[in-house]
């Protein structure tokens, strides 16, 4: 780990604005927090004394449970906030919403938004810290970061190798924010799905485009199968369940032909049977659980150090 | 900041880690309960080359782990430049252990409080003894060492480097004064 190094960031916003650096400074410290998950005492006071409000728009669990365990196992105070049981109700604006939030003196808000873009207009408009749990079809950074420290924990080194991600393209934020994350760190990626679900000129972010499973699983050290949202697909330009299976499943017949060691990652929940077969959700090249404890570590360094940012102009520390 | 004097070299650092050694045997009346945790980066240097000395002296291994406080310090907001979280490393169990907490420098106290705070998240030891090679007196908490390589009173404004070859190429302690 290069040092001194220096986290100036408040926000964690995507992995667009972030340097390759910067993403393995996250990983490097996502590390050291991964020893503190596996104590038995899994708790240091860092961040003791802070407040951490989980602001939800769009139901979740998995991402929720996550960040709320990361804040405490950092001794943080947490407040949760699901939009459907809040004033939000009553037509209160985001930035109102942020800047009353901020005047209760709460240190970090961890969004989750239905728009792309919401988060980073909420950090504009605060001084607090913002940490983007999803927005929209945008970014959903600690679920991109936490693949990538997954992959580096098989793996090793990740430069030059190849990770196929699959699945709705379109519409999804985690593959966005992997796209943006593995390319900077030298990963060469395929996303394959079928042609409605990829987005026209997404070439140009570095990527490879196949609409064949086989084709872009053959030389593939891992892939990442994404969900399919069903229930995002509001003008039916999704293929039919069990047709998508039969065309982009993975299969343990479709793993026969690739890499023996091909690691298989799901950012869940996994729809068995659509995405991918029950068997090889659970076969031991699965890493899905792994993910999820790693998702812990990663978010406990993304709170930590957005706590942490220093303005390198100036002296004295916020 | 220059450099006022050294005041332990390559010869003296040697020796007085051979006399802790044996203070360490002689005060727990043998190894058998004892563990050593250094405290990153120098202590645990320190911790490596204590365990090495007892291990000539009474020819069996004791455990030496690392210790990282960063997430246990009380100044994260204060200090101007930003830590950066390591791992801590201690693969054997300090429950019921003897710990031999190991550091470069005593001086405030605070890094032991923090220190005190990060081992005791991690099992019960029966004691938490405290090894350092220099103490430099200018304590703001209750905190004594058991073993110390060498004493030296300093001026609030002086900094005392501990230089290990490990780290900064040879083994040497020097007082540093601000310049002017």
């Amino acid at each position: 780990m290069a040092e001194p190094a220096v986290w100036t960031k408040k926000d964690l916003l995507g992995l667009e604005y972030l340097s390759a650096e910067e993403i393995k400074f996250i990983l490097d410290t996502a590390d050291s927090f991964k020893e503190v998950t596996t104590r038995e005492i899994k708790k240091v006071p860092a961040l003791r004394g802070k407040t951490v409000v989980n602001l939800f728009y769009e139901p979740s669990t998995r991402t929720r449970i996550s960040f709320e365990l990361a804040a405490k196992r950092l001794s943080a105070d947490v407040i949760n906030i699901a939009a459907e049981t809040s004033s939000i109700k009553k037509g209160e604006t985001l930035i109102d919403t942020g800047r009353n939030i901020e005047a209760l003196k709460a240190d970090i808000i961890v969004m989750r938004h239905n728009y792309s873009g919401s988060a980073n207009m909420l950090a504009r408009h605060l001084n607090m810290s913002v940490v983007n749990a999803g927005d929209g079809w945008h970014e959903h950074p600690t679920q991109a970061l936490l693949d990538i420290f997954t992959l580096r924990e098989k793996l090793g080194n990740i430069e030059g190798r190849e990770v196929t991600i699959v699945g709705d393209i379109a519409h999804s934020r985690v593959a966005r924010s992997n796209i943006w994350g593995l390319t900077k760190l030298g990963v060469r990626v395929t996303v394959c799905a079928p042609k409605m679900l990829i987005p026209v000129g997404i070439e140009a972010m570095g990527v490879s485009v196949s609409n064949n499973i086989d084709e872009a699983l053959k030389d593939a050290d891992a892939v990442n199968v994404l969900r399919m949202q069903f229930e995002r697909d509001e003008q039916g330009a999704f293929p039919k369940q069990m047709e998508y299976f039969k065309k982009f499943g993975i299969t343990e017949e479709r793993l026969r032909k690739a890499k023996p060691e091909l690691i298989v990652m799901h950012p869940g929940p996994i729809n068995r049977g659509i995405e991918m077969s029950s068997e090889v959700a659970d076969c031991p090249q699965s890493v899905i659980l792994d993910q999820v404890t790693n998702g812990i570590a990663v978010r406990m360094a993304a709170l930590f150090l957005v706590s942490q940012a220093r303005d390198i102009k100036n002296e004295n520390p916020h | 900041m220059k450099e006022k004097s050294i005041v332990l070299d390559q010869e003296t650092v040697s020796r007085s880690l051979v006399r802790m050694a044996h203070e360490i045997i002689e005060k727990n009346k043998g190894v058998g309960n004892i563990c050593l945790v250094g405290i990153r980066t120098r202590g645990v240097f320190i911790a490596n080359r204590l365990a090495e000395n007892i291990k000539k002296i009474e020819g069996r291994d004791v455990p030496a782990g690392t210790l990282d406080i960063t997430l246990y310090r009380d100044d994260l907001t204060l200090i101007a430049y930003q830590p950066v979280v390591h791992k801590t490393e201690i693969d054997f169990d300090i429950s019921g252990k003897d710990v031999v907490l190991v550091d470069d420098v005593l001086y405030s106290g605070r890094t032991i409080r923090c220190a005190l705070d990060a081992l005791i998240d991690l099992g019960r030891p029966n004691t938490i003894q405290l090894a350092v090679l220099i103490d430099r007196g200018h304590r703001e908490l209750p905190i004594r060492p058991d073993y110390v390589g060498k004493n030296i009173p300093t001026a609030k404004d002086e900094t005392v480097q501990v230089r290990l070859a490990e780290t900064d190429g040879k083994d040497e302690v020097v007082i540093m004064e601000k310049n002017g």
